[in-house]
C-alpha cells in the first residue's frame, strides 16, 4: 500500500514536472542562490531578487530566472548542486553564505561550463568568477567614521556595537577604526549585537548602564540601531548622543529624511545590489553585451538632503 | 524567594544539606557577587531593574517548559511560536486600527489572539503528542519549522512593524510599572508564584511529576495520562503568549530572528534549575534562578571589556555546565 501510494505520488510529480522540463530547453536559465530570508537584510535582498526576476522576464522573453534560497552552507551547496544538474542553467548568481565553504562548490558549476557571476561575499579564489558585484565594507567603516569624526569635532567617547564574528564585520570595524586613529575619538567598549534587534536592545541597556557618558554610538547596522534607540528612549539619554546605523533600512531613511535628531545619517549598504547583479548578468547573457569583471557599489552616506533617494516604502526591510 | 523554599526544604531534607535544591540559589549568589566585583554599575537599580525585565521572557516561557520537561516531555517550538504570535498580534492590531482608532480595545484584542494562538498551538502539539502517538521531540521540532517559516512569510523576510499610534498606547506594559518595579518583572513574578502552586500544591503538578517519572506506573494508577500531558502542552503555549504580550511592547516589531534559540534557553534555564530533563522531578523556583542566571552571565561579560568578545559564548557555556555538574554530583548521592 505504502510502495503503491510512493509510485502514484512519484508518477504524479513527474507529471507536473516534465513539460515545465522540456519547455525550458529552448530558453536561457539563470540560477540564483541567495541566503533565506530569515533577518533583516536578507528580506530586502530576497525582495529585490524576486523584482528582478519580474522585471528581467517581462524584459527577456526567452529569460528564465530560478531563485532558490537556503538557510545554512550545507544547504546553499546543495541548492547549487541541483541548479545544474536538474534544472540546467547556462548562467549561476550567487550570493554565498561564506566565502571559504562555498569556493569549491562554486568552482565545480565554473567547471561545467557555466558563467558565473558573485556577489557581496567574495569567494577565496578570485578566478572563479566571471563577474563579481558587491558593497564595499571596508569603505562603509571608513564612511561612518569619517562621519561620526566630523560630527564630534574629533573629540569624544563612542560605544561600537559590531555584527557577527565573520570576515564582513572585521572589515567594517577595520575601516572604521583606521577612519578614527589619530583622533582624541575613544572607544568605550565594542561588543556584537548579532545584527538583530533584541540584542542590539540589550548590549545598549548595558553600555548606558556601565558609561555615564556617550556621545555617539556605532551601531553598524539598521536592526541593531532601532535596538539601541529603544535602549536610549528608556534611559531618556536622547539629548546625549547621536547613532549611526547602516544598510539602508526604510525605517531608517525615513528617520533621516524626517531630520531625526538621534538618527542624523545612515550609511548604505544596499540589499538591491542583487539586482544589478542579476540585471548585468542577464544583458551579457541574452544581449551578449560587453561587461566589466568588477561592479563595487559605494557605501554612500544617507543625509536629509539625499535620503528620498534611497527610500523604498515597498521593501519588507 | 527563600521562604516559598524552605518548606520544600524541610520536606526532603533528611541527609542535611541538599545542593541540589539550593545549588542554583548558591550559583546565583556566586554570579551576583562576581558581577557587583567586575563592576559598580552592576548593583544599580536600573540594571538589576533591566536585568529582570529581560529575564521575564525567557523566564515566563521556561516556567511553562517546567512543566512539559517534568512531565517527559519537551517543546522545542516555543521560540518560534513567540515570533508568530507576536507577528500576528502585530498584524491584527495594524489591521484593527482603522477601524477601533489607537487605544485600549485594540491592544486588548491584540491580547485575546496571542492568548488563543498560544491555547491553539499548546493544543496542537499536545494532541499530535497524546492522540497522534508521537515523541514530543518530533512534534515541536515540525512545528517550530511551521511557525517560523509562517512569521518569515507573514513578514516577507523583513520585519512587522507595529503602528506607532498603537505603539504608544501599548508602551509602557514593557517600560511602565508600579514603585519601580516593571510590569514584565511583575507579571513574571505572578507567572512564577503560579507556576509553583500548580506544581507542587496540585493533583495535576504531581501527575506531571508521576508520568514524567514512569509513564506505564501512572496509566496503571489510573491517572488519565494523555490529558495530564496535554494540559502542560497547552499550560506551556499560554505561557508564550504572555511572553509576547511583553515582548511585542518593547521594540514593537517581530521579525524572521524574533525568538531564535529561546527553546534552548528556556530548557538551559529549567535544566540549570535542577528540573531532570529525562522528567520525573521538577523545580520553579530553581527555574526561576536559572533563567536570571543566564540573563546575568550576559549582563556582566557586557559590563567587563576583561574578557574578548570572542570568548562570551564559551563563558556561558562553562559557567552553565559547572552549575549543573555540582547539582547532578549532589543528586545522585541520594
Amino acid at each position: 500500500m505504502k510502495f503503491g501510494l510512493a509510485l502514484v505520488a512519484a508518477l504524479a510529480a513527474g507529471l507536473v514536472l516534465a513539460p515545465s522540463g522540456a519547455s525550458a530547453q529552448q530558453k536561457i536559465k539563470m540560477g540564483v542562490s541567495i541566503p533565506a530570508a530569515t533577518h533583516g537584510w536578507a528580506g530586502g535582498l530576497n525582495w529585490h531578487a524576486q523584482q528582478a526576476e519580474k522585471k528581467l522576464e517581462k524584459q527577456y522573453p526567452n529569460l528564465d530566472v530560478v531563485i532558490v534560497t537556503a538557510r545554512d552552507v550545507g544547504r546553499q551547496a546543495n541548492d547549487i548542486e541541483d541548479l545544474v544538474s536538474v534544472r540546467n542553467i547556462d548562467a549561476l548568481v550567487i550570493l554565498p553564505f561564506e566565502s571559504a565553504p562555498m569556493t569549491d562548490p562554486v568552482r565545480a558549476v565554473k567547471q561545467a561550463g557555466k558563467f558565473v557571476t558573485v556577489v557581496d561575499r567574495g569567494l577565496t579564489d578570485p578566478s572563479i568568477q566571471d563577474l563579481y558585484v558587491a558593497g564595499n565594507n571596508p569603505e562603509m567603516g571608513q564612511v561612518s567614521g569619517r562621519f561620526i569624526k566630523e560630527r564630534l569635532g574629533g573629540k569624544g567617547d563612542i560605544v561600537v556595537l559590531r555584527g557577527i564574528p565573520t570576515v564582513i564585520d572585521n572589515q567594517r570595524v577595520d575601516g572604521f577604526m583606521k577612519e578614527i586613529e589619530g583622533t582624541q575619538i575613544k572607544v568605550l567598549g565594542m561588543q556584537y549585537a548579532n545584527w538583530n534587534r533584541d540584542d542590539g536592545f540589550k548590549v545598549m541597556q548595558d553600555f548606558l548602564a556601565r558609561f555615564p557618558k556617550i556621545d555617539a554610538v556605532w551601531a553598524q547596522d539598521d536592526d541593531i540601531a532601532l535596538g539601541v534607540i529603544e535602549a536610549v528612549k528608556q534611559a531618556k539619554r536622547e539629548k546625549e548622543m547621536f547613532i549611526l546605523g547602516g544598510a539602508g533600512m526604510k525605517d531608517m531613511i525615513k528617520r533621516v529624511m524626517d531630520k531625526d535628531t538621534l538618527v542624523p545619517a545612515d550609511v548604505l549598504y544596499p540589499p538591491s545590489m542583487i539586482a544589478e547583479a542579476m540585471e548585468i548578468t542577464a544583458k551579457h547573457l541574452v544581449e551578449k553585451a560587453p561587461i566589466k569583471k568588477e561592479y563595487i557599489i559605494e557605501a554612500t552616506l544617507v543625509t536629509p538632503e539625499n535620503a528620498a533617494k534611497y527610500y523604498y516604502p515597498d521593501s519588507p526591510f | 524567594m527563600t521562604p516559598t523554599v524552605l518548606p520544600e526544604a524541610a520536606r526532603r531534607s533528611g541527609a542535611g544539606f541538599d545542593l541540589k535544591l539550593y545549588g542554583p540559589f548558591l550559583a546565583l549568589a556566586a554570579l551576583i557577587l562576581l558581577g557587583a566585583l567586575v563592576n559598580p554599575a552592576f548593583l544599580s537599580p536600573t540594571n538589576i531593574g533591566n536585568v529582570l525585565t529581560r529575564t521575564a521572557f525567557i523566564g515566563i516561557i521556561a516556567v511553562g517548559a517546567t512543566f512539559v520537561i517534568t512531565a517527559g516531555g519537551i517543546d522545542l517550538s516555543v521560540g518560534s511560536l513567540a515570533a508568530f504570535a507576536s507577528g500576528v498580534m502585530i498584524v491584527v492590531m495594524n489591521a484593527l486600527v482603522a477601524g477601533m482608532g489607537p487605544g485600549v480595545p485594540v491592544i486588548l484584542v491584540g491580547v485575546l489572539v496571542a492568548l488563543g494562538l498560544g491555547l491553539a498551538a499548546g493544543l496542537v502539539n499536545g494532541l499530535l503528542v497524546t492522540k497522534g502517538r508521537m515523541e514530543a521531540f518530533i512534534v515541536t521540532l515540525g512545528t517550530m519549522g511551521i511557525f517560523r517559516s509562517l512569521v518569515t512569510y507573514m513578514a516577507d523576510g523583513g520585519t512587522l512593524s507595529l503602528n506607532s499610534a498603537v505603539r504608544n498606547v501599548y508602551r509602557p506594559v514593557y517600560y511602565g510599572g508600579v514603585f519601580g518595579v516593571s510590569f514584565p518583572i511583575l507579571m513574571f513574578a505572578v507567572v512564577a508564584v503560579a507556576g509553583a502552586v500548580i506544581l507542587y500544591r496540585t493533583r495535576f503538578g504531581r501527575y506531571c511529576a508521576a508520568i514524567g517519572s514512569n509513564e506505564d506506573v501512572a496509566r496503571y494508577s489510573a491517572i488519565d495520562t494523555d490529558r495530564v500531558k496535554l494540559a502542560a502542552f497547552v499550560l506551556q503555549g499560554l505561557c508564550v503568549a504572555l511572553a509576547v504580550v511583553i515582548y511585542v511592547p518593547r521594540l514593537g516589531s517581530a521579525s524572521a530572528t524574533t525568538g531564535l534559540l529561546w527553546e534552548l534557553e528556556a530548557i538551559a534555564a529549567v535544566i540549570i534549575g535542577g528540573t531532570m530533563l529525562k522528567g520525573g522531578y521538577g523545580r520553579i523556583w530553581g527555574t526561576v534562578v536559572g533563567a536570571v542566571m543566564l540573563t546575568l552571565i550576559d549582563n556582566i561579560l557586557n559590563l567587563t571589556g576583561a574578557i574578548s568578545v570572542y570568548l562570551n559564548g564559551t563563558i556561558q557555556g562553562v559557567i552553565i555546565i559547572v552549575a549543573v555538574l555540582l547539582q547532578r554530583s549532589a543528586g545522585s548521592r541520594r
